[in-house]
């Protein structure tokens, strides 16, 4: 008893640190660009990541369809938030479908209230639609069993990206020119939580409905099917059923995920969302453990940080002492990050949580422990 | 179209298909020994078009020609060493992460070593000769392509079913432990698939890049995925299969490209794959696999 009343103090206590360092960083967003960068990708990451993970990790379907529905997400909030009067410069090679153009004119008009809330019902509605999209090709594709599910969701994802980028699509996505003029993340509660915040907010929401999830009884159907197909569906899970709700819940968050990437990004194009993009999460939860939602996070973080900041140096030439050190030139850096994930691939297996999640108990239990062998070494 | 053109695209689309189908090849005997999806396969493809320009640069064709086979094929025997011999008993999952990291490995290797900047492919210059047959006009290697890849898979053919390592290797792909137990040196086995895979990758990337002209790090996914695409059109683990998936992808790519969807003939393929998938998961020449728990 004691020992949950602590733990639900310490993670009060971390949480309110969080929001007083949110909101400290936001008051010094000019002299931390770095800093508020990387912690606004890191947590629109560490969502696609939680996402990516409740399918591949807890429901053991390996798909690599994240970076396709990302791209609906992405492509929804985009289209619905480009301001009406950067219209004709964003479409200026094909201009924009009129349906469209008539219906952003209608929200441009509409009461305030109606405009203040618009950004959060884009990203919705890209969510609903990759949730939909999921139903739809669900049916057919989780049919399929481990590799060849793989490869079938990343050509979906790639039947996605060729058609936001084709030719006949020109006056809604723009084709291969992209979109920009993307407006920054919304301010939420009248500006009581301003612009640079609402992204961690958004998030926390979906991960917490997620972890619910996980929790719930449907978490356990999930967990049973990852663990053996064939004793689940003895038990009495519908297969199918279960399947689907993973898939279609991992790509509505996937695509909240990526309307908030195009929010930060400002500007997008069918591209950004290639296999890359896939691998690059992937490569998120395999770090963070496959089955660990908080190691997700973590790594989500850890990997952002590593890749644009802590790591730069490697793509700069370094001379010491004038001494011109070989090695490091533009590229470098990926390259020592994909040696990182290899070693993590084959000798680290489980990542860096494995299939657990943070406690406080382990936490101060290792303290604890490192504390107790030093005091036996004297 | 006038029949001419038709013609024309015809050729181009079975030379492309004949390049698909000796990468096809490869996916299909690893798929059929190891069950692995080898994502790097593509990449080893790309990889091969670079070892080829550096090696042309300083030696003469048929020497470089020889040089960039035996590197591609020590290179694959290497990666599968690395990356995939200490997951041998892993989860099916885990190895198809390793067969990942190594492709973004690869690609994130090739943009640090030769930059991503679309590096020209050399010209062998008996290759890119100019034939007139009728009113259709193609290069020499538009022709030798298909010849050259039905013949190599004729030598495979008779390679898997007359020798000692191809009994092994069926075995193998029949019942890994039992094969074992008849004390078949699976590891040796399974190196000489992926060096005959990488071999026939290599090949075909000289093919492949005489005909496009230029090598970026990233030249290797999409052709890579199709040719996987090929092979389960084909049924997996089935030769002939890969070979007429080859030819059937890179023919209805070519047409699409010349109707005007270019932008959907990679859309296509994967079309291609989950309704083959759908309708015929096994493939067009596919044995039936029984499912055991």
């Amino acid at each position: 008893m004691m020992k949950i009343r602590r733990n639900q103090m310490l993670t009060i206590i971390t949480l309110i640190v969080l929001v007083i360092f949110l909101y400290w960083l936001n008051a010094h967003r000019h002299q931390n660009g770095m800093l508020v960068s990387v912690l606004t990708k890191g947590v629109i990451l560490s969502l696609v990541a939680v996402s990516m993970n409740l399918l591949n990790g807890f429901t053991g379907l390996f798909s690599l369809g994240q970076a396709g529905f990302m791209s609906i997400g992405a492509y929804t909030t985009a289209i619905l938030l480009i301001p009406v009067k950067n219209l004709d410069g964003v479409y200026y090679m094909n201009g924009i479908s009129p349906s469209i153009r008539a219906f952003k004119e209608l929200v441009a008009a509409s009461p305030q209230a109606v405009q203040i809330l618009f950004p959060f019902f884009a990203l919705l509605l890209g969510g609903l639609l990759a949730a939909f999209a999921a139903a739809l090709v669900g049916i057919a594709v989780l049919r399929l069993k481990s590799d060849y599910l793989a490869i079938a969701t990343l050509g979906l994802s790639e039947i996605v990206r060729a058609i936001f980028s084709s030719p006949q699509f020109d006056q809604i996505t723009n084709g291969s020119y992209g979109l920009n003029k993307i407006p920054n993340f919304p301010v939420m509660l009248w500006g009581a939580i301003p612009s640079l915040i609402t992204p961690f907010i958004i998030v926390a929401i979906c991960i917490v409905f997620m972890v619910m999830l996980i929790k719930s009884s449907y978490g356990r159907a999930f967990k049973a099917i990852r663990e053996d197909e064939i004793a689940a569906q003895a038990m009495g899970i519908n297969l199918f059923k279960h399947k689907e709700m993973s898939f279609v819940i991992s790509s509505f968050f996937s695509a909240i995920s990526g309307g908030l990437l195009a929010m930060y990004m400002r500007s997008i194009e069918a591209k950004t969302f290639s296999i890359t993009m896939t691998y690059d999460i992937l490569l998120i939860v395999v770090i963070g453990g496959i089955g660990s939602v908080t190691g997700s996070i973590l790594s989500a973080f850890l990997v952002t940080a590593a890749k644009e900041w802590w790591l730069r140096f490697f793509d700069q030439p370094l001379v010491i002492g004038g001494w011109h050190v070989p090695l490091f030139k533009t590229g470098f850096r990926m390259v020592i990050f994909s040696l990182l994930l290899m070693t993590v691939v084959l000798i680290y297996r489980k990542g860096l949580m494995g299939t657990n999640e943070f406690s406080w108990d382990r936490l101060i239990a290792r303290f604890t422990k490192r504390r107790s062998a030093k005091g036996g070494a004297k | 179209m006038s029949m001419t053109t038709i013609l024309q695209h015809c050729l181009t689309g079975i030379s492309l298909g004949g390049a698909y189908a000796l990468i096809a090849i490869g996916y299909t005997l690893v798929y059929g020994i190891l069950r692995l999806i080898n994502f790097a396969h593509g990449d080893i493809f790309m990889m091969a078009g670079y070892f080829m320009i550096f090696a042309l640069a300083s030696f003469p064709w048929p020497i470089a020609i020889i040089i960039t086979l035996t590197v591609t094929t020590l290179m694959g025997i290497g990666i599968e060493r690395a990356a995939y011999k200490p997951l041998r008993s892993a989860p099916r999952m885990s190895i198809m992460i390793s067969a990942i990291g190594v492709s973004y490995l690869l690609q994130n290797l090739s943009t640090y070593l030769f930059t991503a900047i679309p590096r020209g492919y050399p010209e062998i210059p008996f290759l890119k000769q100019i034939f007139q047959i009728g009113t259709i006009s193609a290069s020499f290697v538009t022709l030798l392509t298909p010849v050259l890849t039905i013949i190599l898979v004729i030598i495979l053919m008779l390679l898997v079913n007359n020798t000692k390592t191809g009994m092994a290797m069926r075995a193998v792909s029949k019942d890994f432990e039992t094969a074992q137990l008849m004390g078949i040196n699976i590891n040796r086995v399974i190196s000489a698939t992926f060096a005959i895979g990488s071999l026939l990758a290599g090949v075909g990337s000289i093919l492949y890049f005489t005909d496009r002209m230029s090598v970026t790090p990233f030249s290797g996914t999409l052709p890579g995925l199709k040719c996987f695409v090929a092979a389960v059109f084909g049924g997996i683990g089935n030769i002939p299969g890969a070979v007429i998936g080859g030819f059937f992808i890179g023919i209805v790519e070519t047409l699409l490209v010349a109707l005007g969807y270019s932008t959907y003939s990679d859309a296509f393929t994967f079309l291609l794959l989950i309704v083959m998938l759908l309708v015929r998961p096994t493939g067009l020449f596919g044995e039936k696999t029984v499912e055991k728990v």
